[in-house]
């Protein structure tokens, strides 16, 4: 056990004013905030419920209920986030409800779903949530049962005094701690005596989904709510001009058509405000039908916009983007990443000398990669509910950044943050995209114009062509070998549109005397954004898949190779800031190399391999195609990962598994296109994304075991895989691939 | 506008809509059976799968003038307390991670087991190759489907 001071999220302790007063018992009511309790549930509920703190209550049964702070958009932390705080309350994860906490930045810190960050920066205030409760329920036992605090045990939900023989469930003593001053100190388990985390634990919301309860933000429905779409230029470079509104307005159920600006001049904007179309139409009326049938119809005239710039603050720190205009097109783009990829660029880091290595290798190799721009498609399209009055916004739906558009929507509408509250729905899915909630300013706009609560809906073609996409990207690697087939010289050269892939500090900085980092820009009007593990997402697969090609010019085996370079970083690490540990790296080769079997050669079988470290963990993969009617086939990914302490492996290891098809998916199949600045895909029809037949007829996945704190799984294990999937096609069709999507080079999947 | 009678879930609904409506829409704003998902519009994501007289359809394609006294059943109604060997099967293997998708999945998979009980790796992708899940839980989904085929009470 250890003592914590309960300094971290400490005020998330501390009971609201007005509660304190009126006895502890809190106005709540169940079953009204969730009508589709399950009749176990409502068997269950107690006739009271005591608030402990801002995580959790527990009720006169001994039932807890637990808030889960951050945003679900699938990666299962409304799960894993609860389980944290059972496991130090120590309680019985039978008797836990949980529910999704609305944006509250009195009580909660970030609440944020991004950067795999959730478990990582929530670790320790939950950890004290739970512990903190449990002292207080033991402290309210030793003072019924007069005896000291320390003798009284836990378990499972029960308070014992082994001596006396008294014993209480949580239930019993709920009153009483939760009049009690929050302790200063409080002890938190050792992982070694952990009962829920490490323990695996189904989806809490499992039932609801196989059931098809209301759950995501599209399923919200109001009385009295209208429907509300959006019509924005068809085109990067384009802006509105003028429109015929009179020619639908008269259409069935329509009930008013305008234009909207998201941001007004001077409107503060942070990272979760996007430039993209400002000025948009919006369409009104009863249901989502009616409304498609309007936009279809509507006669929108666009013209070509001019230079452009916007300013955001990024921290503190003002930064401005310039949008160039034109109407852009892939070919252009193509050839300008080659042409400005082939000069030397900004030299971001350097060890030793490059070109003087250069001149002694015995061996030179130098490749180029490329991938295009990437649309999230989360399977829900983008909507939000709004209903803005003139003192008070309500704003419901799935935003992966409710703290940051908090501040922005209330900007916007003339509001104070205490007069808007957004309540966050479960999410079909985030992938980064909801990170920038435009939407849900749109929303609150279309609803403070019409003085009505609106729903508003984007179809797959709005969100598709809405930009804010996955940059594309460039790098070209260069490495020389000595003749002992020593590596003693790695040059990178990483840029894009309109941002550089690089990470001048990870593998293999660190591990080579000589070493070179160079990035470059292209400016460009089409918006870009964060989509599952930023940069990392194309240049793992790159890097990996360049020292595939090199180990085989080295004549040594891939894993032994990468092998040979961490010793080298861990022994004798070359320059400072190496962004990685070198023994976790390996430590995930080892394990994958010993749990796949590398090494034996199975008939027909091609084995392709990579690792990467981002987003503080540790992911290696071997990815193995068979071939059947000549036609590539993934028979099987294994996947060695280092998180840490896993929370909840069985939904930690379906993490992972769609991070591998999300990577082979995104690696073979999909792109955005551009003509005229136009997105030339607008729907699945024309964005091929990876579909049952294309994924892994098998995946197996292990952790290594460890007791450091946990870090995530929401992005990590997608970089490496689309490395080893390229590295298995060179084995199996005898080819290279360098540039995404794999599939224009034909090697479908069967 | 004009006036339906659906046959849903076993029950009659009478719905008052624009005849080009399709059922997805008229099941969602409606009816509010949200379960059937809008992903695409165009048939191609299958996460508005419903069940036309026990065939997978794609309910963004269906006009609501088209369905007369045929039987459709949703997500909503695929069972009564959600135990569908199909529906215990996910939960067993703990399917969803966004859940977006999972109700179109389930009620392909469940028309592809009625009409095919013990299916094979190849008779599932083909299948279910018109449901996408971004999750990318395809590897989940195919061991659910077996799970579900092996538990033998599928009528």
């Amino acid at each position: 056990m250890t003592l914590v001071r309960t300094t971290f999220g400490r005020r998330a302790f501390i009971k609201r004013v007005g509660l304190a007063s009126g006895g502890l018992m809190i106005g709540f009511s169940w079953l009204a905030a969730c009508k589709d309790a399950t009749p176990e549930e409502v068997v269950m509920m107690p006739d009271e419920w005591f608030e402990m703190n801002g995580f959790l209550k527990i009720g006169d049964n001994g039932m807890v209920t637990i808030m889960s702070p951050n945003p679900e958009i699938g990666q299962n932390v409304k799960t894993s986030m609860p389980m944290i705080v059972a496991e130090e309350l120590d309680t019985d994860w039978d008797n836990v409800i949980v529910e999704q906490a609305p944006l509250n930045t009195e009580l909660y810190t970030r609440q944020l779903a991004g950067g795999s960050q959730s478990i990582r920066q929530g670790w320790e205030g939950l950890r004290m949530a739970g512990a903190t409760a449990r002292h207080m329920l033991k402290e309210a036992a030793a003072n019924l049962w007069q005896v000291p605090v320390a003798e009284i045990t836990t378990a499972a939900g029960i308070l014992t005094h082994q001596a006396s023989g008294n014993t209480a469930h949580y239930g019993e003593m709920a009153s009483a701690a939760a009049m009690l001053e929050v302790p200063e100190e409080v002890e938190m388990k050792d992982s070694k005596d952990f009962s829920i985390i490490g323990t695996s634990r189904k989806n809490v919301d499992g039932k609801k989904i196989v059931t098809g309860k209301p759950l995501f933000g599209l399923d919200t429905y109001k009385e009295g709510m209208l429907v509300a779409m959006i019509v924005h230029p068809p085109a990067f470079g384009m802006r509105f001009k003028s429109m015929d509104a009179d020619s639908v307005k008269n259409m069935p159920g329509i009930k008013d058509v305008f234009t909207i600006d998201t941001y007004t001049d001077g409107t503060r904007k942070s990272f979760a405000d996007i430039a993209t179309f400002n000025k948009k139409v919006a369409i009104v009326g009863e249901t989502t039908w009616q409304v498609m049938q309007a936009k279809k119809a509507l006669a929108v005239t666009w013209e070509d916009s001019p230079d452009d710039s916007f300013e955001i603050d990024m921290f503190g720190r003002i930064m401005k983007t310039e949008y160039p205009s034109g109407k852009e097109s892939s070919q252009s783009h193509a050839l300008k990443m080659a042409e400005i990829g082939s000069k030397k660029g900004n030299v971001v880091r350097k060890d030793g000398n490059v070109d003087k290595a250069f001149k002694k290798a015995a061996k030179v190799l130098e490749r180029s990669y490329s991938c295009p721009f990437l649309a999230h498609n989360t399977m829900e399209p983008m909507n939000f509910y709004a209903n803005v009055t003139s003192d008070h916004a309500e704003l419901i739906g799935p935003v992966q950044t409710p703290e940051f558009m908090e501040q922005s929507v209330a900007a916007r509408l003339g509001l104070t943050l205490e007069q808007v509250d957004i309540h966050m729905t479960r999410m079909g899915g985030g992938f980064g995209r909801r990170l920038y909630g435009h939407f849900l300013t749109e929303a609150a706009v279309i609803s403070q114009t019409m003085q009505k609560p609106i729903k508003l809906v984007y179809t797959r073609e709005d969100d598709m062509t809405f930009g804010n996409y996955r940059p594309s990207y460039y790098v070209t690697y260069k490495a020389g070998l000595d003749e002992n087939n020593q590596l003693i010289a790695f040059q990178v050269r990483a840029g894009g549109i309109p941002e550089s892939p690089l990470f001048a500090n990870r593998f293999p900085a660190g591990a080579v005397e000589n070493y070179q980092a160079e990035e470059f820009t292209i400016k460009s009007n089409v918006s870009v954004g964060a989509w599952r593990a930023p940069r990392s997402n194309f240049i793992a697969g790159a890097e990996q898949s360049f020292l595939d090609e090199l180990a085989e010019l080295a004549e040594k085996d891939p894993i032994d190779f990468r092998l040979e370079l961490f010793d080298k970083a861990i022994k004798k690490p070359v320059g400072e800031n190496n962004d990685y540990e070198a023994e976790r790296y390996a430590g995930v080769l080892k394990l994958v190399r010993e749990k796949s079997g590398w090494g034996r050669t199975r008939e027909g079988v091609h084995r392709g391999v990579a690792a990467y470290y981002c987003h503080n963990s540790y992911v290696a993969q071997v990815l193995d195609i068979v071939k059947k009617n000549g036609v590539p086939k993934i028979e099987n990914v294994c996947s060695a990962v280092d998180c840490g302490i896993v929370v909840n492996p069985d939904a930690a290891a379906n993490m992972v598994e769609g991070g591998v098809v999300d990577g082979i998916g995104h690696a073979m199949y999909s792109s955005v296109t551009f003509n005229d600045g136009e997105p030339q895909q607008r729907n699945f029809d024309s964005y091929r994304l990876i579909r049952h037949g294309e994924a892994p007829r098998k995946q197996e996945v292990h952790f290594v075991k460890n007791d450091i704190d946990p870090t995530g799984l929401g992005e990590p294990p997608l970089p490496p895989v689309m490395g080893a999937l390229a590295n298995a096609l060179y084995k199996a069709n005898g080819k290279r691939y360098y540039h995404q999507p794999f599939m224009s080079n034909k090697p479908l999947l069967g | 506008m004009a006036t339906y009678e659906l046959k849903i879930n076993g029950n009659t609904h009478s719905v008052d809509v624009d005849p080009s409506t399709p059922i997805l829409w008229v099941l969602r704003d409606h009816l509010q059976l949200v379960g059937t998902k809008f992903g695409c519009g165009i048939s191609q994501c299958g996460a508005c799968t419903i069940h036309v007289e026990g065939s997978a359809t794609r309910s963004c394609q269906i006009p609501v003038s088209s369905i007369g006294n045929k039987k459709i059943t949703t997500i909503e109604g695929l069972s009564k307390n959600g135990d569908h060997p199909v529906q215990q099967a996910w939960l067993e293997h703990d399917v969803p991670q966004c859940g977006y998708c999972q109700a179109g999945q389930i009620m392909t998979a469940a028309a592809l087991l009625d009409s095919n009980p013990n299916p094979t790796d190849e008779d599932i992708e083909a299948t279910m190759s018109g449901n996408i899940c971004r999750c990318g839980t395809y590897t989940r989904i195919k061991a659910a489907i077996k799970t579900a085929a092996k538990s033998g009470s599928l009528s």
